[in-house]
């Protein structure tokens, strides 16, 4: 079977940076996948070099079976990017950028799919303003064209929601969902995590360089299914350091298996006589599974992720 | 497969050309007034002053292929540098690195469009000083002139991409731009006849290659030449494409732009 997306052993170092420690991924056709992981990861290094702006120092990376460097024109044709820096040309108007990204694929009677592709993004009124009289999400949201225009069947979208306000999220997960229906494989990072588990089949979380966790939204989910206690306290109790998750001054976010375990958290402090100010409760979610795989230790093996996770 | 991609160079072309016409106030009109303004100023000054070819053309008339051709490969360097640093510097040259692009469909596109706005603006130069000059300028030898116009705008387009992928501020691009390009053309013989100047100043200009396109640009005209026009043919010829040969491995290198 040919992937969407085949990565084998890509790593890629910038000066004194291991921006990729071999990666080895691939994703399925058909699939919404979601890249998560902190700024620095390594995400936007592994799409650049799947997109050709980057090479690899090893590994290879093919999009449809086709090598991004070997057989470039393929692969790229192959692919859609939706790039995370907001960038447009200020000489020219919505249209003409459309019509001109479409010319670089070959596509030169394309406007019946411009046209279906402004509806899609709510920039039909604004197909003759200048891109510099465009707002931040108006702006975004013409990238996220500019990747379709020549219909990939493969889309990459690189953070694609920031700066854009939540009803025209919604819109633009509306069209993302459909073109996924309609065979087309997605390729996600974004920062909200939220939006990874309501879309995303599967998900590769990444941490310095490295795949550290990668299965199923469901799967993830359930693997870490548990509590994570909100404690505002001056400290925790000897010994809890370990389930510690991450702290924002007196606020304390802490993994718990069940409620069960609340009962021995707050008995040590009660026996170590720390003061609770405020204290909340919430179930897992994407989130809070993320934050458990990025608080764990870093892996050592370059292709079998190891994610330490507080014992129950 | 190929026609596919060589439809896409001609996008990039076309890109090329309306970015320069939407502002040809500024990348057009401006260049032509300015070899107006030298026209009017060196002609009224040194008219009665200076002798070239010997008294045979009047300095008014020598001047005008010189300025003509000045303005061929200033704005032909300009065009390519100044697009490309552009789209580095704002980050929109991620648009043609994404497609199917090759380094000669990027280098065809860059390179043409160059010499359309180099071309476009020293026919401007050329009818207004016409519409001007008192004197019909003759055109001799057309074919040659126009080889001369074709090969320099080509080998300073070129110069402009390489200087707009080399440079990663536009500071460093005004340097190349005024410390190479400007001096080299102002050295070249546009405003004089090299015959006029000291013996170590006369084989100095040999060195220059600008003034091998100018001096076979003007022969073009007058059918009289400070060099052998065939020679500087094969020299500028020769440059195009060593010039051509490196701009296209850098781009297939991807050298400061495909890290």
């Amino acid at each position: 079977m040919t992937f969407a997306v085949e990565v084998v052993g890509a790593a890629r170092r910038f000066g004194s940076v291991q921006a990729l420690a071999g990666v080895d991924l691939a994703v399925a056709r058909g699939e919404f996948f979601g890249l998560l992981g902190p700024n620095g990861a390594g995400k936007t290094t592994l799409i650049s070099i799947l997109a050709g702006l980057v090479r690899a120092d090893r590994g290879t990376a093919r999009v449809l079976g086709h090598d991004v460097v070997r057989d470039y024109r393929a692969a790229r044709r192959a692919l859609g990017v939706v790039p995370q820096e907001l960038v447009f040309d200020p000489f020219f108007t919505v249209r003409e950028t459309l019509r001109i990204q479409s010319g670089y694929f070959g596509l030169r009677a394309n406007d019946a799919w411009i046209d279906e592709l402004l509806h899609h993004l709510d920039l039909t009124a604004k197909a003759d303003a200048n891109m510099r009289a465009l707002s931040g999400g108006m702006k975004r949201r013409v990238l996220v064209g500019q990747a379709l225009v020549h219909k990939p069947p493969v889309i990459v979208l690189d953070e694609p929601t920031a700066g854009v306000d939540v009803e025209l999220r919604q819109s633009l997960w509306a069209f993302i969902r459909k073109l996924n229906r309609d065979g087309h494989t997605i390729i996600l990072t974004t920062h909200y995590l939220e939006e990874a588990e309501a879309l995303c089949g599967r998900i590769a979380m990444m941490k310095s360089g490295r795949i550290v966790a990668l299965d199923t939204t469901q799967n993830l989910l359930s693997r870490f299914a548990g509590v994570t206690v909100r404690v505002s306290a001056a400290r925790l109790p000897a010994g809890w350091d370990t389930r510690l998750l991450r702290r924002e001054g007196n606020v304390h976010y802490v993994g718990i298996a069940d409620y069960g375990e609340l009962e021995h958290l707050l008995a040590a402090m009660r026996v170590d006589g720390i003061a609770i100010d405020e204290l909340a409760l919430a179930e897992t979610d994407l989130e809070q599974v993320f934050l458990r795989i990025m608080a764990g230790t870093e892996t050592t093996d370059d292709t079998r992720p190891v994610v330490i996770v507080p014992e129950a | 497969m190929r026609a596919l991609a060589s439809r896409g160079w001609l996008t990039l072309l076309q890109k090329e050309l309306l970015r320069f016409w939407k502002v040809s106030f500024q990348t057009i009109a401006a260049p032509v007034l300015t070899a107006v303004l030298y026209l009017l100023i060196f002609s009224h000054v040194l008219e009665s002053r200076v002798s070239v070819f010997g008294g045979q053309v009047r300095y008014t008339t020598f001047l005008v292929p010189g300025l003509v051709m000045m303005s061929v490969l200033q704005n032909s360097f300009a065009n390519a540098s100044s697009s490309l640093i552009q789209s580095k510097i704002t980050g929109n040259l991620i648009f043609v690195l994404l497609p199917p692009l090759s380094p000669l469909d990027l280098y065809g596109a860059y390179v043409v469009g160059a010499m359309v706005r180099g071309l476009v603006v020293g026919l401007g130069v050329f009818i207004v000083t016409a519409v001007l000059s008192a004197e019909p300028l003759p055109v001799a030898h057309p074919v040659w002139a126009l080889a001369f116009a074709v090969l320099g705008s080509g080998i300073l387009g070129t110069l402009g991409i390489i200087a707009g992928i080399w440079a990663d501020k536009f500071d460093a691009l005004a340097a190349f731009q005024n410390f190479l390009i400007m001096p080299l053309t102002f050295l070249s013989g546009v405003f004089y006849s090299i015959h006029s100047l000291p013996p170590f100043w006369q084989s100095l200009s040999h060195f220059n290659p600008f003034f091998y396109m100018i001096d076979g640009f003007r022969y073009g005209f007058f059918g009289l030449s400070d060099v052998a026009p065939l020679h500087s043919l094969a020299l500028v010829a020769s440059a195009a494409v060593v010039l051509a040969a490196f701009a296209l491995l850098i781009l297939a290198r991807g050298w400061k732009l495909r890290h």
